[in-house]
């Protein structure tokens, strides 16, 4: 008796089956399932670009619609990894353009994206429907004039925090009168003006119209006129909001923003004046997303902005906020699930009295029951205050803490941070993202690694006393994916006595550790599972196996040695004495 | 590779990081491990046959895979055993306690501590591109990393409040704070529109701290958004009317707002408080020998300081500054 299910019952049910998770899962069951998954799956997530070759991906899922891609690590956000070492999206495109024509959506992070891109993706999907570019570099406007004039079901279309190169605001103005599909519309990256009056046409024509995010060029008047035309709109990103309106005008915005009742996320809020702030009251109670990170408002102007904010989700804002700021959203935001505090400006080596220190985000925890992911930069910090958050939030999935002076000790006791971070690990048995900072010793990594178990991502810099630390933390923590050290003063023997853990892991980043090159050649020869990059901007030819290398870059991969490497990256496949270069890289 | 040639390389590998480590011994800081190995020559003060010390076998490159047996594996090293890692990895446990660091290691990390010298003046200027030399990177690159440990020495940082040294040349490390280079550009570029409207020059925000003698946190302010030395007279005084209606309370002045107010504005622009400044050379100089322009383009902190502190200070030639010992409407 076949007990097999017929393969178009099986794909019925895994219509129902979204998470890509659970149809990894299901492609494993056996060959009959692995068939039926790959050929029903629709959303693709690579992410690592070098892990796979877009042939063998295009091959395995033919119906594929929605591809997401993740290129350079994500060090390559502090400016660590060197320009040109990778992450082109070209090859994606130009396979998929080939083999899956029917592609709808891209998403791609941190990747080189250039014109040609652009251009190719805008003359070979017919039906292309979604574009989000984040943290990517490569293109400029005239690759979105193209993406504009051609896809003529355009649904989204957002870049966040690209590096754009800015030729002028023409390209809004290649957006057909007969798009009337978009959805969300993201170009707070680029800096040049775009017509007004072809912007208010295309918000007029998409009673679709969800997301509006818009460049710090557009004035606040324009804002008045774009509100009024999208009163429907579920989240906004202003432009600058400090032109100096007459009376008249400031109470037309006032109407504009009453008006809306749908918003839910706020964002944008450029140079915004105080005398402005009041326009936003009306909108705070449905917020559950407010960003004020580039809002250079200060205390006490923005405490009447926070305490009607009871609905808010997540807040993003500047150390502006000061401990005071924070005790207000304590009391007021109940519902605060995410909260990240950035660094307003250069922060000096010496200071103990500032405004903002480890207490506000102390009464967070303490007022927050629902506070699960904190980013949080501060000058200094204690033991004792990341006991107690602890202790307030064990369901804490995600803790970034970045002390900004690398070393410094609990400010009170000058003893290393170690007991706090272990509180934390201890704590919070959900905790899936980890960054830590301040003085630690091996200590703090031996409680990582005993009690870090969910632990899959977690970033190092300038800490620990020794290659235990690296051991500790490889060993101990199961669940551990990806892994980003900087700066610590370990190399070879736990790395080389872990090596098997790294074909477990998406990725291990090192730089500035004592990693030897005879170590990375070792490590090469013995797993072929995985990429082993060495980045390093000074010739490795005369190299003695001994000397350390500046970055290691370690991988699994299926596609073998990549074929995209420049001068700078060495894997032992390339020839040293050829593959490297004197020329210093720019 | 077959196994003895593992072995070899394994051996030449450790016997030249050992080289490297002698060169490197005066400059490591906690005496307990060093780039290469995990603290074995360093540790000088040992006797060999110590248990406690990480032997040298420990340093021999040896990988942890299945089945693959190192020859000079020692079970009895507190340390890490290459046996007893291959185990772990087929048998994800806990990981157990005997391999962990013993605390004799951190008796010889604060022995040695202690008998460092403060190097406090030192902060190199720590980029990647000061390692010039293949050759000379190991000994460079420990060198620089430990110079910067030393210079924020654990417990050891002076942090006092309100220092009128000026700091030294601060350590620019690439990449660090961890902040998004978009970010970092966007925060500090032109808006060219708001430009326009409102009529200033210039770039973003530029905040600098605000410190007050006796206060007990500091402030911030964006310098970018007064126009002159009046506007910013007037946001330090609503800013630090708290701390010095206290100061009034304390020498004697009676509780009423109106008179509070009143003395608050004696004491800013008055006798008793003066506003200084740090400029870009470290110096502190009183507030307002320069048009707001130049002084915006200058200051990098400011500080409310007591009169009588001030004296010393000087802008520029001592009558100049002393006719200009109150700040500017």
């Amino acid at each position: 008796m076949d007990l097999r299910l017929p393969s178009k019952v099986l794909e019925h049910i895994l219509s129902f089956v979204d998470s890509n998770e659970d149809r990894n899962s299901v492609s494993l069951v056996c060959k009959s399932w692995f068939e039926t998954e790959r050929r029903t799956r629709k959303r693709v997530i690579v992410r690592n670009c070098y892990a796979v070759t877009p042939e063998a991906v295009a091959r395995r899922f033919p119906e594929m619609r929605s591809l997401t891609l993740k290129g350079k690590p994500h060090f390559a956000d502090y400016n660590l990894v060197p320009d040109g070492w990778g992450g082109y999206a070209w090859p994606w495109i130009e396979a998929m353009a080939e083999k899956c024509p029917s592609l709808e959506e891209l998403r791609l992070k941190r990747m080189v994206v250039t014109d040609e891109c652009l251009e190719k993706i805008a003359a070979s999907f017919k039906d292309f429907k979604v574009l989000v570019l984040t943290s990517c570099e490569g293109f400029s406007t005239d690759g979105l004039a193209a993406i504009a004039v051609a896809c003529s079901n355009l649904r989204e279309l957002e870049l966040r925090e690209c590096i754009v190169e800015d030729l002028g605001g023409d390209w809004l103005s290649y957006f057909p009168e007969t798009l009337t599909s978009l959805v969300s519309l993201d170009f707070s990256c680029l800096d040049s003006e775009v017509k007004l009056s072809d912007l208010e046409r295309l918000v007029s024509r998409s009673p679709n119209l969800k997301s509006l995010k818009l460049n710090r060029a557009v004035s606040l008047d324009a804002l008045g006129s774009l509100l009024r035309l999208a009163p429907q709109l579920v989240e906004l990103g202003t432009g600058s909001f400090s032109d100096k309106l007459d009376q008249e005008a400031v109470s037309k915005l006032s109407q504009a923003f009453s008006e809306m009742k749908e918003l839910k996320s706020l964002s944008g809020l450029w140079d915004v004046l105080p005398e402005y702030i009041p326009l936003l009251y009306s909108v705070c109670p449905g917020l559950t997303s407010l960003n004020l990170s580039y809002a250079t408002v200060q205390m006490p102007d923005l405490l009447e902005l926070l305490t009607r904010c009871s609905n808010l989700q997540k807040l993003w804002v500047m150390d502006l906020i000061e401990d005071k700021g924070l005790e207000v959203v304590a009391s007021s935001c109940k519902e605060l699930r995410e909260l990240r505090v950035f660094p307003s400006g250069a922060e000096g080596l010496n200071d103990t009295n500032v405004a903002m220190t480890e207490q506000g985000l102390v009464s967070v925890s303490e007022g927050c029951p629902n506070l699960e992911s904190v980013l949080y930069f501060c000058v200094q910090f204690t033991n004792a205050a990341m006991v107690t958050i602890a202790r307030n939030r064990p369901n804490l999935k995600c803790f970034r803490l970045c002390v900004m002076e690398p070393f410094a000790p609990d400010h009170k006791t000058q003893k290393p941070l170690d007991e706090g971070f272990k509180a934390i690990v201890e704590r919070c048995k959900d905790l899936q993202r980890l960054s830590v900072s301040g003085l630690l010793t091996d200590k703090a990594f031996e409680y990582i690694g005993t009690h870090g178990k969910k632990l899959r991502m977690l970033s190092i810099a300038f800490a620990g006393d020794s290659d235990l630390m690296l051991h500790h933390l490889l060993s101990g923590c199961e669940s551990l994916n990806k892994l980003e050290i900087r700066d610590c003063p370990f190399g070879d023997t736990a790395l080389v006595a872990n090596a098997a853990k790294l074909e477990t892991m998406r990725s291990l980043w090192m730089s500035s550790c004592c990693v030897s090159f005879g170590a990375c050649k070792l490590l090469s020869q013995k797993m072929p599972k995985l990429n082993v990059e060495v980045i390093d901007e000074h010739p490795l030819e005369t190299r003695p196996d001994s000397s350390p290398v500046e970055r290691i870059y370690i991988y699994r991969t299926l596609a073998g040695p990549r074929l995209d490497m420049p001068e700078f990256v060495w894997t032992i496949q390339k020839n040293p004495e050829i593959g490297v270069s004197h020329l210093a890289i720019k | 590779m077959s196994p003895e040639e593992e072995l070899q390389s394994n051996v030449s590998v450790a016997s030249s990081t050992r080289n490297i480590v002698g060169v490197l011994k005066e400059h490591n800081y906690l005496g307990l491990s060093d780039c290469s190995s995990v603290g074995s020559s360093n540790l000088s003060g040992l006797a060999d046959d110590d248990k406690a010390t990480i032997s040298l076998k420990a340093t021999e490159l040896t990988l942890g895979l299945p089945g693959s047996q190192s020859p000079a594996r020692d079970t009895e090293l507190n340390s890490l055993g290459p046996a007893k890692l291959d185990e772990k990895l087929f048998f994800p446990l806990l990981p157990s306690k005997d391999e962990i660091c013993p605390s004799s290691q951190k008796n010889i990390a604060s022995g040695n501590k202690r008998g460092f010298a403060d190097t406090m003046d030192k902060v190199p200027v720590y980029t990647e591109k000061n390692w010039m030399f293949p050759e000379a990177v190991v000994a460079t690159q420990s060198v620089i990393k430990k110079e910067v440990a030393q210079n924020i020495p654990k417990g050891k940082l002076s942090t006092t409040n309100n220092s009128s040294s000026p700091p030294a040349a601060k350590a620019q490390i690439v990449g660090w704070p961890p902040v998004r280079s978009y970010r970092k550009n966007t925060l500090a570029t032109t808006c060219k529109n708001s430009d326009e409207v409102d009529g200033k020059p210039g770039s973003g925000p530029l905040f600098v701290k605000v410190s007050m003698d006796g206060a007990p946190y500091l402030r911030k302010v964006d310098l970018r958004s007064y126009t002159n030395y009046g506007e910013l007279s007037a946001a330090l005084e609503k800013m630090f009317t708290t701390f010095t209606l206290g100061q009034c309370g304390t020498s004697g002045a009676t509780g009423k707002d109106v008179r509070n107010e009143t003395k608050l504005k004696d004491l800013l622009n008055g006798k008793d408080y003066v506003l200084t400044y740090e400029d870009k050379d470290g110096d502190w100089m009183l507030v307002g020998d320069f048009s707001w322009e130049i002084f915006i383009g200058v200051c990098k902190k400011l500080k409310i300081m007591k009169g009588c502190d001030a004296i010393g200070l000087a802008a520029a030639p001592a009558p100049r500054a002393m006719e200009k010992s109150k700040m500017r409407a």
